[in-house]
């Protein structure tokens, strides 16, 4: 997911030797048990801030990394009402990245600093923005099946513990909704076509399936923080959880179009009231996210460019805006 | 790149939901200058209609209460319930009060 802990192991030891007043901390816990909003000001363990600056980053390097896929179509969308959809769906996305980056910066990190994490690759973003899009259907299979994992993700963060992070979250499921009905549609109309495009749709959920699951991140019990982010409520259900309500809620909708979920194990499970479902290929998921994804490459070059070819313009609007600065100080 | 002052300033953003309603904060954005702020705050938190009115104002411009002080600041009106209609006993039968 956009803020699955993608960071090393072993993270956690210069955090934890600092030496925290231990009634602060138990206020700090009692608070956040208690459901309550932790503000920018108010104190936190160093750890949870820590934590939550990369979460919170990573989550907007994802929506941010996340325009490139998409914005691979806008140029060549089949018709003006596709193309006016998706330029509004990237441009939320750019917004998403906005309220996340100023979220984080609450917590004392400036978003130079976070922007230069992302583009030195110190800074980790969602896997799933490291495949690439082939064809128009894949503009579908992102809708509905990224921005779906998306929602089952974000939808519980809206009462996570940080009050910056929660509002932003508010918002973010707000425009998420459109994103992926927008997606399914496109689906809806191709697996309702000719053949040649029944085919494509189908091919574009095949690719996008398992890397959507992989979205949840690891399985439970490889993800040892995952207990600690509960706690502090940054993370509301565990991988394995939000994963398998996704396939619940996915399946029934890919059979309404009369496409097939590629996954020769799913088989619905009477007991259990779900769908049991093959295993995730997790080497690839820990090779794209060491870097190795098929087009990890292009989307970290895409994104150097575009701080550098912008860097005139920040200069350039800087500058003029420290002239005039100056100018009305010197006529007052 | 780290250089935080070539940063463009942070600005806050509050935005005003509809005739008669106040502004309220909303998030922030970066820009060089007021102008520009508005622009971005326009892009950023009005994409759907969610205002009729634009504040910005330099972040570094804001002073709030300390957390620390949050009990001596606030916890006094808790014992002042006469301050609340309701704290007054008016027998039945009274009416338009
Ligand atoms: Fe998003
Ligand atoms: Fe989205």
């Amino acid at each position: 997911m956009y803020t699955t802990d993608l960071s090393g192991k072993g993270k956690g030891k210069a955090e934890a030797a600092v030496a925290e007043d231990p009634a602060l901390v138990a206020a700090f816990e009692a608070r956040v048990a208690n459901d309550e909003f932790i503000e920018p000001k108010d104190w936190m363990p160093e750890a949870y801030r820590k934590t939550l600056v990369r979460q919170m980053s990573q989550h907007a390097h994802s929506e941010i990394v996340g325009m490139l896929p998409e914005g691979n179509w806008i140029t060549r969308a089949p018709n003006l009402r596709r193309k006016a959809i998706l330029l509004a769906k990237v441009q939320d996305e750019a917004g998403h990245g906005l309220y996340l980056y100023s979220a984080a910066e609450t917590l004392g990190t400036s978003r130079d600093e976070m922007t230069e994490a992302l583009l030195s690759g110190k800074a980790k973003y969602s896997t799933i923005f490291n495949y690439p899009t082939l064809t128009w259907a894949d503009i579908g299979a992102i809708g509905w099946l990224v921005d779906g994992a998306a929602i089952m993700n974000q939808v519980p963060l809206q009462r996570t513990s940080y009050g910056p992070y929660a509002r932003a979250m508010v918002r973010i499921c707000k425009e998420e909704s459109f994103h992926q009905r927008q997606g399914y549609e496109i689906m809806m109309h191709l697996a309702a076509g000719t053949e040649a495009q029944k085919r494509m749709a189908q091919d574009a959920l095949n690719r996008w399936w398992w890397p959507s699951l992989m979205m949840f991140g690891p399985p439970d019990d490889k993800s040892p923080n995952t207990e600690q982010s509960m706690r502090w409520r940054i993370k509301r259900d565990t991988n394995d959880e939000l994963r398998q309500k996704f396939v619940d809620i996915t399946v029934p909708q890919a059979e309404a179009i009369g496409l097939t979920v590629p996954d020769a194990a799913l088989k619905w499970n009477e007991e259990r009231g779900a769908y049991d479902f093959g295993d995730v290929d997790w080497e690839e998921f820990y090779a794209v996210v060491k870097g190795e994804g098929p087009v990890a490459k292009e989307r970290m070059q895409a994104r150097v460019k575009a701080w550098e070819d912008g860097a005139w313009v920040r200069d350039a609007a800087r500058v003029h805006a420290e002239k005039r600065a100056a100018a009305k100080l010197a006529a007052e | 790149m780290s250089d935080a002052s070539k940063e463009w300033p942070l600005w806050e953003v509050f935005v005003r939901g509809k005739g008669g309603l106040s502004h309220r904060h909303v998030g922030s954005v970066h820009a060089a200058d007021a102008k520009m702020a508005i622009e971005h705050a326009r892009d950023t938190y009005t994409r759907r209609m969610e205002g009729v009115s634009l504040w910005v104002l330099p972040s570094a411009q804001i002073t709030s209460s300390d957390p620390g002080d949050a009990a001596a600041l606030f916890e006094p009106a808790e014992d002042k319930v006469y301050r609340h209609p309701t704290f007054y006993k008016i027998p039945d039968g009274i009416t338009h009060i």
